[in-house]
C-alpha cells in the first residue's frame, strides 16, 4: 500500500453530550481518511451524527454539554483534537473552510459582504487593506456573483438565499483551504438554486483542487457530486465506499433500505419499500448494532455485539455481522462469494 | 379496493374540486396608517380540477404560491378573485355558518409535525377535537373512534394518552393524518407532508397515505417540491411558478414529455440518486433567482430566467392552452 498521506485522518472519534436526560452517544468511534482533492459525501438522517462528527473535528461543539471523549484527527502533522487553541484557530477558516446550511445565520447581518470576506483574510493572511479588498472582489467573481463591485458593499439581507450561500463559499475559500467542509449547504435552497450551487462547487473543486467533505441527507445530491460516500447511522459509519460501488452494490442493510425506499419512475401504484421502525435512541450506549431493531436480516449476534467497520474489498468497508460471517447466515444475497471479499 | 378499473368508455370521472381564475393577492402596507403601497400576487389566476379519489400534485419552488393555493382552497384564506367549486357548491360566496358545514369534508395535513400539534394536549384529545367540534358523540363513542383512527394510521391505540413529544417525527405525522381523517373528509390538502421527515420515514408516510386513499376514497392535493415523490403519488401534476400554473398534465405525460421550459429545467435540476445517470445526463441550470411576487416581470413570469425566451415572452402574457387532451401549458414557444 503506497497511498499518499491523507489530507485528514480521523481515528476512533467519540463525542458524547451529557444532558439532563442522560448521556447522548452522538458519535461512536468514527474513523476515516480524506485524500487530497477528494470529494467525500457523508450521508445520514437527522441524529445520525454526521454534523456532530464534522463539528467535533474543529472542536466547534459546545463543551459542556458536549465532550470529545476519544479519538484523533491528524491534519498536517498536528492532532486537531488536542492541539492548542491558537493553532486550531489558524486551521479553522484558514486551511479548513466551513459552509453551513443556513447562510442567514452564519453571516453577520450588520457587516457588509466585502468586510466579512476581508475579516477572514485579516485573521489568516493579513496584507494591505487594498490588496485584501481586491482579493475579496476576486472571490466574489470566482463564486459567480453578478456585479461583484456593488455586492461588496451589500449587506446579507439584500441578497437572495442562493447569493448568500455563494458569499459563504467565498469566505470559506478566502484563504485557499486544503479542505472545505460543507454541512447541508443546499438543503435550505430551492432545487434550481441548488443546481447552481452544485455546479459551482464542482467547478471550484476542478479549479482549486481542494478536498471537500459534503454532509447531506440527499442521496441524489451525493450521486452527482462526490467520489466516495460514508453512510452514517446511530453515530457510526456503517458503510464506506466509492460512490458508484455504493449505489450498485450496497452492502449494509441500512444502505440497501435507504436506496430501495426512494421512489422511481416505475414505482407508481406500488408500495414503496420502507425501513420499518423508528430511528435509534442515542441515549443507549452502543453495545449492539444500532440498526438491529429495524434490520430485516437481524440475528442473535447483532444484539450482543456492535459490528466494527471492516473492509470487504480494497475500497469498500461495511460494519455488519452479515459481511463478517457469511457462512453463518447462508447466502441470502448478502455475499456474492467472491474470494477476496473477506480478507481477515 | 374493488373498483380499480379506470372508467374507460363510461362517464367521465366526477370532479370534486373545480378552481377557476383563482387569485390571492396580499396587500403590502407602509407607515403608521398602513397605507396600501402594493400587493404580493401570491396566486395570480389559476384554474384546475381535481377528480374524486385522485391526487393532484402541485410542484414549484418556494414563493411560487403552492401553499397559498392549498389554503385558499380550504377557505383558510379568502380569495381575491375567482371561484372554488367544491362538490358542486361555490365556496367563495359562503357565509361562515355555511362554511362551517362544509369544513369537515376538507382537511389539511401540515408540513411540520412538531408545530401543528398542541404540546399540551394528549394524542386522544388532538384527534378527538374535530369529533367534539363537529359531531355529538358520547365520550365512549369518541374514544372508540380515536382508537380506531390510531389503528388506521398504524399507531398503538394504547398510546392515546401520551403527549406529542413522546413520539418521533414520523409518528407525529401519523397523528396529524389521523386528525385529518377523523371526520371522513372528501378532500385532504397535504402541504409538504414529508418534507420535514427523514428519508427512511418518508416512504412509510407516503405508503400510509396511499393506503388510506384506497380505503377511504380520499382526494388529495399533494403539495411538494420533491419531484420524485410527486411522480410516485400523483395522478396529475401542476407545475407552478410565481403564482401561475406553467404546465398541467397527467403524471407520466408531464415527466416523459415536459413541454414548458420551466418544467424541463425543474426536472433537470432535481438530482437523480444514481451516479451513472448523474454523470451522463444533460443538466439545464437556470440562471438568477425567482423574481419577487410583489413585482412580477411583464409578459411571461418565467421570461427573466427562461433559456429559450424571445422578445414576445417579455411583453405578452402567454395564454393557457390545451395542446393535447388533458395536457395544458402556458408558453408562447409550444406549438
Amino acid at each position: 500500500m503506497n497511498r499518499p498521506t491523507p489530507a485528514l485522518r480521523v481515528t476512533d472519534l467519540t463525542t458524547r453530550f451529557n444532558t439532563q436526560d442522560g448521556t447522548v452517544h452522538a458519535v461512536n468511534g468514527v474513523s476515516f481518511d480524506l485524500a487530497d482533492g477528494e470529494v467525500l459525501g457523508v450521508v445520514g438522517e437527522s441524529g445520525s451524527g454526521k454534523s456532530v462528527t464534522m463539528m467535533s473535528l474543529l472542536r466547534l461543539i459546545p463543551t459542556p454539554p458536549g465532550e470529545i471523549a476519544a479519538g484523533e484527527a491528524i491534519f498536517e502533522d498536528g492532532d486537531l483534537l488536542s492541539m492548542g487553541l491558537n493553532d486550531l484557530r489558524e486551521v479553522r477558516g484558514g486551511k479548513i473552510g466551513f459552509i453551513f446550511q443556513d447562510p442567514m445565520t452564519s453571516l453577520n447581518p450588520v457587516v457588509t459582504v466585502g468586510d466579512q470576506i476581508v475579516e477572514s483574510l485579516t485573521v489568516h493572511q493579513p496584507t494591505r487593506r487594498s490588496e485584501m479588498r481586491a482579493r475579496a472582489l476576486e472571490l466574489l467573481q470566482l463564486v459567480g456573483i453578478p456585479s461583484p463591485e456593488d455586492r461588496l458593499r451589500s449587506y446579507p439581507h439584500e441578497l437572495s438565499g442562493g447569493m448568500r450561500q455563494r458569499v459563504m463559499i467565498a469566505i470559506a475559500l478566502a484563504c485557499n483551504p486544503r479542505i472545505l467542509v460543507a454541512d447541508e449547504p443546499t438543503t435550505a435552497l430551492d432545487v434550481t438554486i441548488q443546481a447552481q450551487i452544485l455546479e459551482l462547487v464542482k467547478d471550484l473543486r476542478a479549479k482549486l483542487g481542494m478536498a471537500v467533505i459534503w454532509i447531506t441527507h440527499d442521496l441524489g445530491v451525493v450521486a452527482g457530486l462526490v467520489d466516495r460516500v460514508l453512510v452514517m447511522y446511530g453515530g457510526q459509519i456503517v458503510e464506506d465506499a466509492p460512490v458508484d460501488e455504493l449505489y450498485a452494490d450496497p452492502r449494509h442493510p441500512y444502505t440497501q433500505g435507504l436506496l430501495a425506499s426512494l421512489p422511481s419512475a416505475t414505482s407508481r401504484g406500488q408500495k414503496l419499500v420502507n425501513i420499518v421502525g423508528q430511528p435509534p435512541d442515542m441515549r443507549q450506549s452502543p453495545t449492539s448494532c444500532s440498526f438491529a431493531p429495524r434490520c430485516p436480516h437481524v440475528f442473535d449476534r447483532c444484539h450482543g455485539e456492535n459490528p466494527q467497520l471492516l473492509a470487504v474489498s480494497a475500497t469498500h468497508k461495511v460494519a455488519c455481522w452479515l459481511d463478517e460471517v457469511p457462512v453463518l447466515v447462508g447466502t441470502a444475497g448478502a455475499t456474492t462469494g467472491e474470494g477476496g471479499d473477506h480478507d481477515d | 379496493m374493488t373498483t380499480e378499473a379506470p372508467a374507460v368508455g363510461s362517464e367521465a370521472p366526477e370532479v370534486l374540486v373545480s378552481v377557476r381564475g383563482l387569485k390571492k393577492h396580499f396587500p403590502v402596507t407602509k407607515g403608521a396608517l398602513r397605507r396600501k403601497v402594493g400587493s404580493v400576487r401570491a396566486v395570480d389566476g389559476v384554474s384546475f380540477d381535481i377528480e374524486r379519489g385522485h391526487t393532484l400534485g402541485l410542484v414549484g419552488e418556494s414563493g411560487s404560491g403552492k401553499s397559498t393555493i392549498g389554503r385558499t382552497l380550504l377557505r383558510l384564506e379568502k380569495p381575491t378573485d375567482g371561484t372554488v367549486v367544491f362538490d358542486g357548491g361555490d365556496l367563495a360566496g359562503l357565509s361562515s355558518a355555511a362554511l362551517r358545514k362544509v369544513r369537515p369534508r376538507m382537511q389539511m395535513v401540515f408540513q411540520d409535525p412538531h408545530a401543528c400539534l398542541n404540546p399540551r394536549m394528549t394524542v386522544s384529545s388532538i384527534i378527538g377535537e374535530p369529533l367534539v367540534e363537529h359531531l355529538s358523540m358520547s365520550s365512549r363513542e369518541r374514544n372508540e373512534r380515536v382508537e380506531e383512527l390510531l389503528g388506521l394510521v398504524g399507531l398503538n391505540p394504547e398510546h392515546a394518552n401520551r403527549y406529542p413529544h413522546e413520539f418521533s417525527g414520523g409518528q407525529r405525522q401519523r397523528i396529524g393524518i389521523a386528525r385529518a381523517i377523523a371526520l371522513n373528509p372528501d378532500l385532504i390538502v397535504c402541504d409538504e407532508p414529508i418534507a420535514a421527515l427523514d428519508v427512511s420515514i418518508q416512504a412509510q408516510v407516503v405508503n400510509l397515505m396511499e393506503e388510506l386513499q384506497d380505503l377511504l376514497g380520499l382526494t388529495y392535493l399533494f403539495i411538494s417540491h420533491d419531484l420524485g415523490m410527486v411522480r410516485h403519488i400523483a395522478d396529475r401534476v401542476a407545475v407552478m411558478y410565481l403564482g401561475r400554473i406553467m404546465e398541467l398534465a397527467d403524471v407520466d405525460d408531464l415527466y416523459e414529455h415536459p413541454l414548458h421550459p420551466y418544467t424541463r429545467a425543474l426536472q433537470s435540476s432535481a438530482p437523480v440518486p444514481d451516479p451513472a445517470t448523474e454523470a451522463t445526463r444533460e443538466k439545464i441550470v437556470l440562471e438568477g433567482d425567482i423574481p419577487s411576487p410583489s413585482s412580477p416581470p411583464p409578459g411571461c413570469v418565467f421570461s427573466t430566467r427562461c433559456p429559450e425566451a424571445v422578445d414576445r415572452c417579455r411583453s405578452e402574457v402567454p395564454v393557457w392552452r390545451e395542446v393535447a387532451p388533458g395536457h395544458g401549458v402556458a408558453c408562447h414557444l409550444v406549438d
